[in-house]
């Protein structure tokens, strides 16, 4: 068999359904085995948006998301995406063509050396040197994405091991010396935190996205109702605990509710499952929560005391941990005088947005959108005021329903990860909430959605700003715009010349009637948003500052 | 504070590139590095000098490398019973005159007298760090021309 039906076969038996991708030089044999494959390939416009596509795919599944690019230029252009893949722990294999192996090294036409550029941007990569290599390699690469700690591994393989011949024998098992992922926490330390947890009066959960990549929401429910503890979620972490529960109070951090911030100063322990103590929810870090314990349960050791020391670390899969710690508390904290006083924060320091003036809030917009999606819509959205507003103001209840760019912060994510999200389900709304910025980024997706009938619903919160940096230019550089202030083509009419359908709302009273518009219609649609252009995203953190040192947001 | 870290690692290209890769990624410092092959040709051993500022760089550095999946073996020598050596080549001035005083200071030192040109000797020289200075202090009364040093090794007692 030759090495591009080798690895055809092999993605079958990963049950890969589908694959992101666009073709080149260095994958022709690939794309040859592909035009009689029993896999769905969508050919996006852009390779960056293979890789976020492949990775919208795999936040919405939990499955792992593959792409396909040809060596070179379109292996360079998949980097931004597995470099976002990679800083939010998601399972993606990227597959990319390499020049012949007899010319590597010699600066061939549509060389780069891939291995080498994307070695810090995946959890492991691979150049495939000899055929009878490839099966085992392939079944290491999805095991390796989508086990521990997920993230992107990168397979290139050069156009003559494509070419080769051999016979397909799958490996039967695995084993990898140097990765064994610990997924069981140690008994010892579990037992120590539920005694913490006992003796507790202020404790507070923080929840991240391993939550959602273990699928241990309900048993971080369980723990809260059971301890009766507040809880707060980072970006990555929204939909792995309802909002709208009376224990939660919402996503922490430098545009997190004030609430979330000043009760995370104030608890006396944090138990923080999977989660990182990034840099944009502790703030200052020496000043971070300073009369708390710290119980840390993660499955990747490295978090653990990275950023913040930590009291008891649990190295485990959240849900394991999670089982077992439930069951080993025996004697509840009293925490009705912490709850209280968490009623009071909230009420006193409310998340809210001037309702007054005629034009339209993007807060407005999203709230609007929370109204009238159905429960199972999944929100994508790109990065800046957008991407805030879309966390702070849509009420997420179900995992895997927000889908964005967390640690890199990738503009241009959004759109195509909307494509991946609705690829995979057909049925469900999928909804990308969009700054006029960014969907610039990957706007010729449009083809994509239309070419292949991925119906994905776009709202452009249009502001004709880059507008978190504009925000950052007001309070900080003193109102100087330096270049952020953009000109916007027609959206409308993009759509239109797509194919798509665009719909533009200028008034307040048109919000509404173009949402159930946009969501009725059995097409990509376009909906570009004409909101306040001056407004800013509040609460916020000034960068450095103490989490509990918040600007703006009272009504 | 400088630390002795060995790894077992895969004896495959790359290898190096991505533990070399890890440390200035994420700005730690490596003093010294010893790479060889093992009794078992599939692993390679490393053993590097890392200078960390405190215990938990320390920490993030083992743990960084523990979690590439071609290390298979992370041992840090710092609160193991050990001993570590390093070999030195160097090159010093000497006129035949002042050999028997130069084999003299010698007698201290684990040596071999690998050559003796017209005014140099080459010596190789294995030891400790505390060692070393010494000799390289003691040597440089001669005149060092050239000094080349493996970096540390170290075993476990």
């Amino acid at each position: 068999m030759k090495g591009a039906k080798i690895l055809i076969e092999s993605l079958l038996k990963e049950n890969v359904k589908v694959v992101f991708g666009y073709p080149g030089g260095s994958v022709l044999p690939i794309f040859d085995e592909l035009y009689e494959a029993p896999i769905r390939f969508i050919l996006i416009r852009h390779e960056q948006a293979a890789a976020h596509a492949a990775d919208g795919y795999a936040r919405a599944t939990g499955k792992v998301g593959v792409c396909l690019a040809t060596s070179g230029p379109g292996a360079t252009n998949l980097t931004t995406g597995i470099a976002t893949a990679y800083m939010d722990s998601i399972p993606i294999v990227a597959i990319t063509g390499q020049v012949r192996t007899n010319l590597i090294g010699n600066d061939a036409f549509q060389e780069a050396d891939v291995t080498g550029i994307s070695r810090p941007i995946t959890k492991h990569n691979y150049l495939v040197k000899d055929i009878k290599d490839l099966t085992r390699i392939i079944r290491e690469a999805f095991y390796i994405a989508s086990t521990g700690r997920p993230g992107p591994v990168l397979i290139d393989i050069p156009v003559d091991v494509q070419q080769k011949d051999t016979d397909f024998v799958w490996p039967q098992e695995i084993n990898i010396r140097g990765y064994k992922p610990t997924y069981f926490g140690h008994p010892g330390q579990i037992k120590k935190a539920a005694k913490f947890i006992s003796k507790s009066k202020k404790p507070i959960l923080y929840i991240g996205g391993g939550v959602i990549t273990s699928g241990a929401s309900k048993e971080v429910i369980q723990l809260a109702e059971k301890i009766n503890a507040p809880v707060v979620l980072t970006l990555m972490g929204l939909g792995a605990f309802p909002i709208e529960h009376k224990l939660c109070l919402g996503m922490l951090g430098m545009h997190g509710t004030a609430y979330a911030n000043h009760a995370v100063m104030q608890s006396d322990l944090i138990i923080a499952i999977g989660a990182r103590f990034d840099d944009r929810v502790t703030g200052r870090i020496d000043a971070f929560a300073p009369n708390a314990k710290i119980i840390h349960i993660d499955i990747d050791p490295s978090s653990i005391s990275k950023n913040i020391k930590v009291d008891i670390p649990i190295v485990g899969d959240a849900k394991n941990v999670l089982i077992k710690l439930i069951e080993e508390i025996k004697k509840l904290p009293d925490t009705s005088d912490w709850i209280k006083t968490v009623e009071t924060l909230k009420k006193k320091y409310p998340l809210v947005y001037k309702r007054d003036g005629s034009g339209i809030k993007p807060q407005y917009v999203i709230e609007e959108l929370y109204n009238l999606a159905k429960k199972d819509t999944i929100i994508t959205t790109e990065v800046g005021q957008n991407q805030m507003w879309a966390a702070q103001w849509y009420k997420y209840s179900i995992p895997r329903t927000f889908i964005s760019s967390g640690g890199l912060g990738t503009m241009g994510f959004g759109f195509p990860a909307s494509i991946g999200a609705k690829v995979a389900y057909p049925d469900r709304d999928v909804i990308c909430i969009a700054g006029d910025g960014s969907f610039q980024m990957n706007i010729q997706e449009l083809a994509t959605c239309v070419c292949n009938k991925i119906n994905v619903k776009v709202f452009i919160l249009n502001n004709g700003y880059l507008g978190m940096v504009r925000q950052w230019q007001e309070l900080f550089y003193k109102k100087r715009y330096s270049y952020t202030c953009i000109y916007n083509p027609d959206f409308v009419k993009v759509a239109e010349a797509y194919g798509a359908v665009g719909i533009r709302v200028k008034e307040k009273d048109e919000v509404k009637e173009a949402i159930k518009k946009a969501l009725s219609i059995e097409a990509p649609v376009i909906v570009d948003v004409h909101i306040e252009p001056e407004e800013n995203v509040y609460p916020m953190v000034p960068a450095g500052e103490a989490i509990d040192r918040m600007i703006g947001g009272m009504a | 504070m400088k630390h002795i870290i060995s790894l077992i690692v895969e004896n495959k290209p790359g290898v190096l590139a991505r533990i070399s890769g890890l440390f200035s990624a994420r700005g730690y410092n490596i003093s010294s590095l010893a790479v060889s092959e093992t009794l078992d040709p599939t692993t390679s051993y490393m053993t590097m000098v890392v200078n960390a500022e405190d215990e938990r760089v320390l920490e993030q550095i083992k743990k960084q490398l523990n979690k590439l999946i071609d290390v298979i073996t992370v041992i840090d020598f710092t609160k193991k019973e050990h001993i570590d050596r390093e070999l030195v080549l160097i090159k010093v001035t000497c006129q035949q005159k002042d050999l028997d005083k130069l084999k003299s200071i010698l007698k201290k030192y684990s040596h071999y007298i690998l050559k003796v040109l017209q005014d140099t000797v080459i010596i190789e020289m294995t030891g400790n760090q505390e060692e070393i200075k010494d000799f390289i202090e003691d040597m440089k009364t001669f005149g060092i021309k050239e000094l080349v040093r493996t970096g540390r090794i170290a075993i476990s007692q």
